[in-house]
């Protein structure tokens, strides 16, 4: 296994597909009655997180106890960063204070490779989201949730029609998820009005439409993506109910899902605009699931970055 | 002082000696004696080079540059003018603060810098700066620049190109249009798209070209096109200079050689504005620079102290030292690929910018009665970038670790050595 897990890129699908067979089986064990692993004991994971995010931060922290890990959270507000205190400086604080993997979460593209790269610190680097680049667990744990949801799709998503619709060009769940799931063989469309599409998109390995409706019916997974309503203030849509009406998920486009189809959505929503509160609570909607099952892809993910012992060792023992 | 330079090659392959006094070149011939000799074993001897698009920093960020430390990088990249672009603090907008820098040139001594004014009083783009105060003070200056800031109202453009007509002036464009480039971080294109950095689009560049070149057309004034990165803005000029209009252009050595996927990995030591473009862009500006298209290179040279490159990309400093490697780089790019010989190099960075300026003592033919402002060059040896050993105060060079060819050996700036086998001359010896 790698040093750090920055960018999907940094993974082959055959490494991925090991990520979540490791949380396969760690979702065995959160079902018994010792939810909790040594492996990590004594190890040090740091939430380094410059950007708000209770929701990824709290998955981390709680993926890190699991494995027995100790965690420091470190979170720019009130902290030294706000009195201008530099990436550089504040990790090597933490690389000094014995940290043996940084969770980092920034506005910044390219800023958890940065903290790789640069010589700065040796601990491991997971990247929790870096500006509009990637955000590789979110990913895993999409790919892990579709992978429950469809029992025949094992280490190979071939056939599966995958739409991710909305904001693209900001998305750093798009990406991510664009590079994992071509890459495990599924056939993705991007579904946005033009503004939000980057003009770079012809390389992505990826079909584009303009049109939801067209693409709903033959999907069987639609990723719902969030949408800033301050989009709006630069002119990349008219209004939020021009959006809404165009590529928000209301009752009738959900009921023209097909049967097996599900809707997923990296939260938080905006219920209302992109998504209305019957198709977010549907059924169909597999939003909770993606929450409980990032927290065992940041466990294996940990996992295998710190280099537990084996794990079906563990299982056995 | 005088002295001669013995086994000098000239251009045209011919060795010659040639015999320089009180600043002057007195004699070209062979077996000339005069005062003090330097050998110069068969080395190409050309016109110091000029550059008209320097940043030097002083007066305001003397820790990044001073006029000094810049002059004497220029010196050891074989320049013996350069040109101090008006964005320090405070700013190049007045007969006081481009007297101070042509002064500090003067002090300094290692080679001619003549400051370049800004166009609108504090590079606000609002209002004219006192265009006429800076033409008339003692540095005489004639190049007028927002540069960094694009004078993006078209309106006050148009002014500033009718104003300095007075003086035969020329403003120099700064071609980014701010509303298509807020927030901006590289080109934009395929790779920006999957590193998630906002884009600069092409367009950004090519929309002001095109607007300048028809408002200097409609005033009959002369533009100038800096740093052109896009193959978009080669055509433009050249369909401008097809209508002859008085336009001429620029190109960076780091733009003729380098591409946007050395962003790849988030090294904010690639970051420059303009952005590093694509390959095409990179072959079409060699084309231009190479059937005169494109008139000069400049080097942008944009030093930036080691904490405004040593963080992530987005709070980085756009900008890149270059003074140092312009030549060698220019030489790598358009002289190895066949694309220009050193004739074609000489006019580029010599004598086609000393004409732009009206820099009148530099850019000179190498006979009798010019001003002694030489560099020696050899042409046959290979050098590799080694940021410590830069001249240049700031360590942000693109090129760290490359082989380089060329390397520049003695510089003479009116008649006094200031640069002898690679050294800085310093002090009084010079």
């Amino acid at each position: 296994m790698k040093k750090h897990l920055l960018s999907i890129n940094d993974l082959s699908a055959q490494e991925a597909v090991e990520i979540l067979n490791t949380a396969s089986e760690l979702a065995k064990i959160s079902d018994g009655p010792m939810k909790k692993l040594p492996t990590l004991r004594g190890r040090t994971v740091v939430n380094l997180f410059f950007e708000d995010s209770t929701r990824t931060r709290i998955s981390f922290e709680s993926a890190a106890k699991r494995l027995s890990a100790d965690v420091i959270n470190f979170s720019a507000k009130g902290s030294s960063v706000s009195k201008g205190e530099s990436l550089k400086d504040t990790a090597q604080t933490l690389q000094a204070m014995g940290a043996d993997a940084v969770v980092i979460r920034h506005g910044a593209s390219g800023a958890a490779q940065r903290l790789a790269d640069s010589g700065w610190i040796s601990a491991s680097v997971i990247n929790a989201g870096d500006g509009t680049h990637e955000h590789p667990t979110q990913a895993l744990l999409d790919a892990y949730t579709i992978r429950s949801k469809f029992p025949d799709l094992t280490n190979n998503f071939s056939g599966l029609r995958v739409a991710i619709v909305g904001d693209i060009l900001h998305s750093r769940v798009a990406r991510s998820n664009v590079l994992l799931l071509t890459k495990l063989g599924a056939t993705v469309t991007l579904v946005a009005p033009p503004t939000l599409i980057p003009v770079g998109v012809t390389d992505w390995n990826v079909k584009v439409s303009y049109d939801l409706d067209s693409v709903i019916k033959d999907v069987d997974v639609l990723m719902m993506l969030r949408v800033q309503s301050e989009r709006m203030l630069n002119s990349f849509f008219p209004s939020e109910r021009e959006y809404s009406r165009g590529y928000g998920l209301d009752s009738m486009r959900l009921d023209s899902l097909k049967t097996n189809s599900i809707v997923m959505h990296p939260g938080p929503m905006n219920r209302g605009l992109e998504i209305s509160a019957e198709s977010a609570d549907s059924h169909k909607s597999v939003v909770l699931a993606q929450v409980s099952n990032g927290v065992l892809i940041r466990m294996a993910v940990l996992y295998q970055l710190l280099g537990g012992a084996a794990l079906a060792g563990e299982v056995g023992a | 002082m005088e002295f001669t330079i013995t086994n000098a090659r000239l251009l045209d392959g011919s060795i010659v000696d040639v015999a320089v006094k009180d600043g002057l070149i007195t004699k070209v011939g062979s077996d000339l004696n005069e005062g003090r000799k330097i050998d110069a074993a068969k080395n190409l001897l050309i016109p110091g080079l000029v550059d008209l698009h320097t940043h030097l920093r002083e007066p305001g960020r003397e820790d990044s540059e001073t006029v000094a430390t810049g002059s004497m990088a220029a010196a050891k990249g074989g320049f013996t003018a350069i040109s101090a672009m008006a964005n320090t603090f405070p700013v190049a907008d007045t007969a006081g603060v481009v007297e101070q820098v042509y002064r500090l040139g003067q002090e300094a001594g290692y080679c001619d810098v003549f400051p370049i004014g800004a166009v609108t009083q504090g590079l606000g783009g609002k209002n004219l700066a006192e265009l006429g105060a800076m033409a008339n003070s003692k540095a005489k200056v004639r190049i007028f620049s927002d540069d960094g800031k694009c004078v993006s109202d078209p309106l006050l453009m148009r002014r500033a190109l009718e104003y300095v007509k007075t003086f035969n002036g020329i403003i120099a464009q700064h071609a980014q249009e701010p509303a298509l480039t807020v927030d901006s971080q590289m080109n934009e294109g395929i790779v920006s798209s999957k590193l998630g950095l906002a884009g600069w689009p092409a367009v950004a560049e090519e929309a002001i070209i095109a607007r300048d070149i028809l408002l200097a057309e409609h005033v009959g004034s002369r533009l100038h096109i800096c740093h052109l990165t896009t193959a978009g803005g080669v055509d433009l000029v050249r369909f401008a200079k097809s209508r002859g209009i008085n336009v001429t252009a620029e190109v960076t050595p780091h733009h003729l050689l380098l591409t946007e996927d050395l962003v790849q990995n988030y090294d904010p030591v690639f970051k420059v504005n303009p952005p590093l473009r694509t390959e095409k862009d990179v072959l079409a500006l060699r084309k231009g620079l190479a059937d005169g298209t494109i008139d000069i290179v400049g080097t942008d040279h944009a030093p930036h102290p080691t904490e405004d490159k040593d963080c992530e990309w987005q709070s980085a400093a756009f900008g890149m030292v270059g003074l140092e490697t312009a030549l060698s780089v220019v030489v790598k790019s358009m002289i190895e690929t066949k694309l220009m010989n050193w004739n074609d190099l000489v006019d580029r960075m010599s004598i086609a910018p000393a004409k732009i300026a009206g820099y009148a003592n530099h850019g000179n033919r190498i006979e009798v009665g010019a001003n002694a402002n030489l560099t020696i060059i050899n042409t046959s040896s290979e050098w590799v970038v080694d940021r410590n050993k830069l001249a240049s105060k700031s360590k942000n060079t693109p090129f760290e670790g490359m082989k380089l060819p060329v390397q520049v050996l003695h510089t003479f700036l009116n008649g006094k050595q200031v640069l002898a086998s690679g050294e800085i001359v310093k002090g009084e010896s010079k």
